[in-house]
């Protein structure tokens, strides 16, 4: 045996499009429904979006941090790390000290927790809320 | 809660005001610890606040304004939570918030520790480093300061919606990525609160600059870094920086006057109408920075703070202690080295020591990138050339410098300067 990851990518889409997409909810849990029986998932998780990411780098014994998920075109994804953390400076600090933040950069993305997932009986898309109706 | 008779409209309505000028931020503060979200908290106070200019019309104003506030909110904060299924650990803040709620009254507000706590926890939360700058600062006048998005948006000339956008995606960020409401642990507490000192003084220089936008938003901007100036100082008083920090801007803000002449020409310090200065804020600047630089933990905001009181008094008695400016640039150079640092100390020591030591500190720098296009390092060469008995340099400089636009009120100064050469 060995392990695979696969890696899903996909543009962040608008209201309507994120909708669409979780509605599809109970296809997406069959298909993982079928893996797990099957004995082929290990994990999986929807992360949030792009725009509640951190990036890390360490530059001349310096952390320095990025709001956004800007890695250099050049780096590539090469392994991650799944922390289960009380807030997110423990993440990014665990984050500052893999090698990798010395040389490349570490995003530190949310995973989207159970109880947060948008359910079919909700259709609305993702956590965020649309930036009207405030003040 | 024991009511008066109906208040008047305008009765009604100055109460609210000084409720949400004096205690929005304790209620804000509190609330969000309780119900772990930022949004819900704040649009939760928010409501509280509409609730209130209404019920207060009608049952007249509660013997216990922010009281009433506090209860008020924690119960819409229950109405939203209820609601809201992205939050985390809701059902958790449902049972603590309604158990509050149950128990009726407010926090007992007579134990100031955890009140202040709070407040510190949303100051360090609006100013985590996780987030963009500009999101810091906007998120602080937000839900700090408490100004509304559109006067944010006016301030730094960004359409409302701009910047309505930049405030809900850092409060979204704030709860999706769980970035901790609390104030850093000690091994942390240096650098953080350098950023939040940093914020407020970005804050206060969009408001000091002269020239673009609307001049008294921009004001407005200043006090309200002033007021978040004294807040800090307020919350840490042990940290002789917020001092320092506060000192420095109530030393500039008190100058802001006196800065341009009747006609909006630029002013030099040492010719500017004192009359026009601000004593109180100077006498005020001066006692904060003295009880800073007594803990003798010097650091850059007291630095410069304790530059700019040198300028001050060099102004009033017309005798400006150079060599010592000299001397806190060089400090200041230390601990906080940088380009436009090392320029300002050039520009000391060529008055403390004469144009030709500054020239030799000044030249290395018109060869640093990032400051080729920094218009007061060509003013200042300028300057220093033209004391140094090099006219023809001197135009030079003041042309590059010129060339590099800036502000009328800038501009005029320097082709004063350029038309003197010739």
């Amino acid at each position: 045996m060995a392990r695979f990851m696969l890696l899903l990518y996909a543009n962040e889409g608008d209201e309507a499009e994120r909708a669409e997409r979780w509605a599809q909810m109970p296809l997406w849990n069959q298909l993982t429904e079928g893996l797990r029986e099957a004995g082929l998932l290990v994990d999986n998780a929807p992360l949030h979006p792009a725009a509640t990411a951190t990036t890390v780098r360490v530059r001349g014994g310096r952390t320095e941090l990025t709001d956004g998920p800007y890695a250099v075109t050049k780096e590539i994804l090469v392994g991650y790390y799944l922390l289960e953390c009380a807030e997110l400076d423990e993440a990014l600090k665990a984050a500052a000290a893999l090698p990798t933040a010395s040389f490349g950069s570490v995003e530190v993305r949310p995973v989207m927790s159970p109880d947060s997932l948008p359910g079919p009986a909700v259709p609305l898309a993702g956590p965020a809320t649309p930036p009207t109706a405030r003040d | 809660m024991p009511q008066q008779p109906a208040a008047t409209p305008d009765e009604a309505g100055a109460a609210v005001s000084e409720v949400f000028r004096a205690e929005r931020m304790t209620v804000l503060a509190t609330l969000v610890r309780q119900a772990g979200d930022l949004q819900v908290a704040e649009d939760a106070v928010q409501d509280a606040f509409a609730a209130a200019l209404v019920a207060w019309r009608r049952d007249g104003v509660p013997r216990n304004p922010a009281a009433w506030i506090t209860v008020a909110a924690r119960r819409k904060a229950v109405d939203r939570l209820r609601r809201d299924r992205a939050t985390a650990e809701r059902a958790a803040r449902l049972a603590e918030l309604r158990r509050l709620a149950d128990q009726g009254d407010a926090e007992d507000t007579s134990a100031r520790g955890p009140i202040e706590d709070d407040r510190l926890r949303l100051v360090f939360t609006a100013c985590h480093p996780a987030l963009d700058l500009s999101a810091q600062i906007a998120l602080t006048l937000r839900v700090v300061a408490g100004l509304t998005t559109a006067e944010i948006a006016r301030a730094f000339l960004v359409a409302e919606p701009t910047m309505a956008k930049r405030i809900v995606r850092a409060k979204h960020k704030i709860a999706a990525a769980r970035i901790g409401y609390r104030v850093p642990e000690a091994a942390d507490l240096p650098e953080r609160l350098r950023g939040v000192l940093r914020v407020v003084y970005l804050i206060f220089n969009e408001g000091y600059t002269a020239g673009e936008g609307d001049d008294l938003v921009r004001a407005d901007l200043c006090a309200e870094a002033i007021r978040l100036g004294r807040l800090l100082r307020e919350l840490m008083p042990a940290e002789p920086e917020s001092g320092g920090l506060l000192a420095l801007m109530l030393l500039h803000d008190a100058r802001r006057a006196a800065r341009v002449d009747a006609v909006g020409d630029w002013v030099a310090l040492t010719e500017q109408d004192r009359s026009g200065w601000d004593g109180e804020r100077i006498e005020e600047g001066l006692a904060v920075l003295v009880a800073a630089l007594r803990t003798r933990r010097p650091g850059p905001y007291q630095l410069q703070a304790a530059i700019t009181a040198l300028h001050v008094r060099g102004a009033g008695t017309g005798i400006t202690d150079w060599p010592q400016i000299a001397a806190l640039y060089a400090r200041l150079a230390d601990l906080e080295p940088g380009p436009v640092v090392a320029l300002n100390h050039a520009a000391a020591v060529g008055f403390a020591q004469g144009p030709h030591e500054g020239l030799r500190l000044l030249r290395p720098l018109l060869d640093d990138p990032l400051l080729r296009d920094y218009r007061p390092l060509h003013a200042t060469h300028g300057d220093l050339l033209r004391r140094a008995g090099d006219p023809d340099a001197a135009a030079r400089a003041f042309e590059r410098a010129l060339a590099l636009g800036g502000n009328a009120v800038e501009r005029a100064e320097l082709e004063r300067r350029l038309h003197r050469m010739r």
